[in-house]
């Protein structure tokens, strides 16, 4: 049991290793059996562990498996320790299973589009760093296997890093979640200092004992922690990076962009829960931070015209979702919405993916349409997928999930009726985006003149089997998965919340509100839910006829624009920070400092050239120099 | 017989090796450059000779055996030397042989 949670871990990075290593003189087929074979094996093992984990009663002390030891100086001593326990099944089965599907349509998908074998060492490598941090023992490990998903991240979201443009998202998603680990790494020192281990469970023990709740040096640590949170998972105020990171290859935006990595920030909270009671301050934040990122994320998506930029944004959205969840208390049901999210969100990116693969890196919504009869998989895939995102009440994932989310902010006390009423408009928001780009994708006659017409005509290629299989996986599990999970007043089935439940025994969790107000409240949900849906019908009718004019964003004014531009982030922070960063440099520039160094390089520069005037290199020279100066050391001689 | 006085000798070896000098700063080619560099031997050969006549040592003598020698290894290495110049840019100027100018 517990080799076994070491071979799954290092499975995917063997595979890493073989790809990089000797991968380039594979064939193709064998790179891509073992890019995906690596982490199909994973998966298989990871199911094995977690059945076992399971019917061994989900004991909550879990199981520690040691490597070896890693580091030891003074008190301080890490070990190279895996830890199993209830959060960490849910996490690596999902990372594991998405993955592995993820690794499997891009065996069709990264076909013929270069670099093959590094695609696969690149996600191999980034399974076994998500997976290292979603099972380090101790906060050392984790923090390795969070800068390792933060370069996978980079890596491949410069994939094809011929296009300057991915080169510099790449960069700006590198460096925009580094300024949240900086903070992490500070928290992980004043963990370390403050209850003088690293260990996971020894942290949550000595933080009891060590602070006293409400403290300063709690609510200090749990906000750094935030701040790391925040950086990963793309909230307010270090969102900006996710919808750039769109320039990776498809796979890449559905498994590190969308179902994973960005989801470590949620998983760092939920595992740090016991700081967060003690600091309700900060606690509080973490559920602001997650209301105004899902209402900013769902208003960013309304008018995106890229497909991806609109997922991007509605991921932005969904974690939001999480961290209110968090925030207020609802510790299962964050974690159970990272469970269906994954799913339905890896599904909309695949399914994303097979429309721009067929229509030869067709990005723009506004010129898709008609795609419903070409890929009639894909379409009904998508649907699912949607509702699930939206909410449809009763038969999708995504609306129990979120329904867990959503009851636990009404019963957070005073402020619980605002959580619930930005919740509430976020669902509206997501039913307004995601059907709306349904809509106008897959409905409706193809835009003239685009790669969508020839498609629609079945004058260009379609998906292959092994692209639609994972849709058809995911989708169903978009469905089935919600059913884990059900609200009291509709047969209170969970089994999902009572896997994670004693994990979260010793803090507050969210109570659920009484079963008429509960009736109540989804009946809202309900009625936005169908308001977004018939909105964006609305709109779709009334602009389908104008796909020409809406298809540059560039000629976007007003609100549109500003929503377009992601609320002028990018523009802000380019000129509070690169900005002042830029004009300080310049300043700095021409100080008395540099001015000294500059004077040295002069110097030097004035001797070199004044050497260089004397060699000539015209051996004459030389002994005119030789005669000259015997005649001068004679007349010194003979004559002073 | 008349006693040549031994700073004629001197000065003879003075204007000779003047005359070496000249022809070494002057001529660019360089197998003139080669000859003047054996007048000016020559000439500080003779002031060794007539400097031993002068104080009756055969001293000096024995040192123009000396920078006889000399000038026959010097000659030898030269030679060769302007035997690969020629042959690798088929010219005898000193000038033209000039990469190490700064």
């Amino acid at each position: 049991m517990q080799t076994l949670l070491w071979i799954y871990t290092l499975l995917p990075l063997a595979g890493f290793l073989v790809l990089v290593l000797v991968g380039k003189r594979f064939p193709r087929g064998l790179a891509g059996f073992i890019g995906a074979g690596s982490v199909g094996a994973s998966f298989l093992l990871a199911l094995i562990t977690g059945i076992w984990f399971v019917s061994a009663g989900a004991p909550e002390a879990g199981y520690t498996a040691t490597l070896g030891q890693w580091v030891t100086a003074g008190a301080l001593s890490v070990d190279f320790s895996l830890h199993l326990d209830a959060l960490s099944v849910v996490m690596v089965t999902i990372i594991t299973f998405v993955g592995f599907l993820i690794h499997y349509y891009s065996v069709d998908f990264m076909k013929g589009k270069g670099d093959y074998h590094l695609f696969f060492a690149y996600m191999n490598l980034f399974v076994f760093a998500m997976l290292t941090l979603v099972l380090a023992d101790n906060f050392l490990l984790l923090f390795l296997g969070w800068e390792g998903v933060g370069l996978c991240s980079y890596l491949l979201i410069g994939f094809w890093y011929q296009e300057p443009a991915n080169d510099t998202a790449a960069r700006k998603a590198f460096i925009v979640t580094r300024i949240g680990d900086v903070s992490l790494l500070v928290g992980i020192f004043l963990l370390f200092v403050s209850t003088g281990t690293l260990n996971l469970a020894g942290i949550s023990q000595g933080a009891a004992t060590a602070w006293t709740p409400g403290g300063g040096l709690a609510t200090a640590a749990a906000l750094l922690i935030l701040g790391g949170a925040v950086g990963k998972s793309a909230q307010l105020p270090l969102q900006v990076w996710l919808p750039d990171a769109m320039a990776g290859p498809t796979p890449v935006s559905a498994l590190i962009h969308a179902a994973t990595m960005v989801t470590a920030g949620v998983y760092l909270i939920a595992r740090t829960h016991v700081i967060f009671a003690l600091a309700p301050v900060a606690q509080l934040i973490v559920a602001i931070i997650g209301a105004a990122t899902l209402l900013y994320g769902g208003l960013n998506a309304l008018t995106q015209v890229d497909i991806k930029r609109v997922l991007a944004y509605s991921t932005i959205s969904q974690i939001g979702y999480m961290f209110l969840g968090l925030g207020v208390g609802a510790w299962t049901g964050a974690m159970f919405h990272f469970a269906t999210h994954a799913f339905f969100k890896a599904l909309l990116f695949l399914g994303a993916g097979v429309l721009i693969h067929v229509l030869h890196e067709e990005h723009n919504i506004y010129r898709m349409g008609g795609m419903r009869k070409a890929q009639p998989l894909t379409f009904w895939t998508f649907v699912i997928g949607v509702s699930s995102l939206s909410g449809v009440p009763l038969v999708t994932s995504g609306f129990y999930s979120k329904e867990a989310i959503l009851s636990g902010a009404w019963t957070f006390g005073q402020a619980g009726t605002l959580f619930w009423l930005a919740g509430a408009a976020g669902v509206l928001l997501t039913a307004m985006y995601s059907f709306r780009i349904l809509f106008f994708a897959f409905t409706g006659d193809p835009a003239p003149g685009s790669a969508a017409e020839k498609q629609a005509k079945g004058s260009t290629g379609g998906a292959t089997l092994r692209m639609q299989l994972p849709l058809a996986v995911l989708a169903t599990f978009a469905v089935i998965l919600g059913f884990l999970f059900m609200p009291g007043d509709l047969g209170g089935f969970r089994p999902f919340a009572h896997f994670l439940e004693p994990l979260f025994a010793s803090v507050r969790n969210a109570p659920e509100p009484a079963a008429g107000t509960s009736f109540v409240l989804q009946l809202a949900v309900t009625a936005m839910v169908a308001l977004g849906i018939l909105f964006s019908y609305f709109w779709y009718r009334k602009e389908r006829g104008k796909r020409k004019q809406h298809e540059d964003a560039q000629s976007y004014r007003g609100i549109r624009r500003f929503l377009l531009s992601g609320m002028g982030f990018d523009v802000l922070y380019r000129v509070l920070f690169t900005g002042s960063f830029n004009g300080v440099a310049t300043l700095l520039q021409r100080d008395w400092i540099s001015a000294f160094f500059d004077g040295v390089a002069w110097v030097n520069r004035f001797a070199y050239r004044v050497m260089t005037f004397f060699q000539t290199g015209l051996i004459r020279w030389y002994l005119m120099g030789i005669g000259v100066g015997i005649v001068v050391l004679f007349a010194l001689v003979v004559f002073v | 017989m008349t006693v040549i006085p031994p700073y004629y000798g001197l000065i003879l070896s003075g204007l000779l090796f003047v005359v070496g000098l000249l022809g070494l700063l002057i001529r660019r080619n360089i197998m003139f450059m080669l000859i003047s560099v054996e007048v000016m031997l020559n000439a500080s050969g003779l002031a060794f000779i007539a400097g031993g006549a002068l104080w009756g040592s055969a001293d000096g003598q024995s040192m123009f055996l000396f920078i006889l020698a000399l000038a026959a290894t010097e000659v030898a290495i030269g030679l060769a030397l302007i035997l690969r110049l020629h042959k690798h840019r088929e010219t005898l100027d000193s000038d033209r042989a000039s990469e190490l100018r700064g």
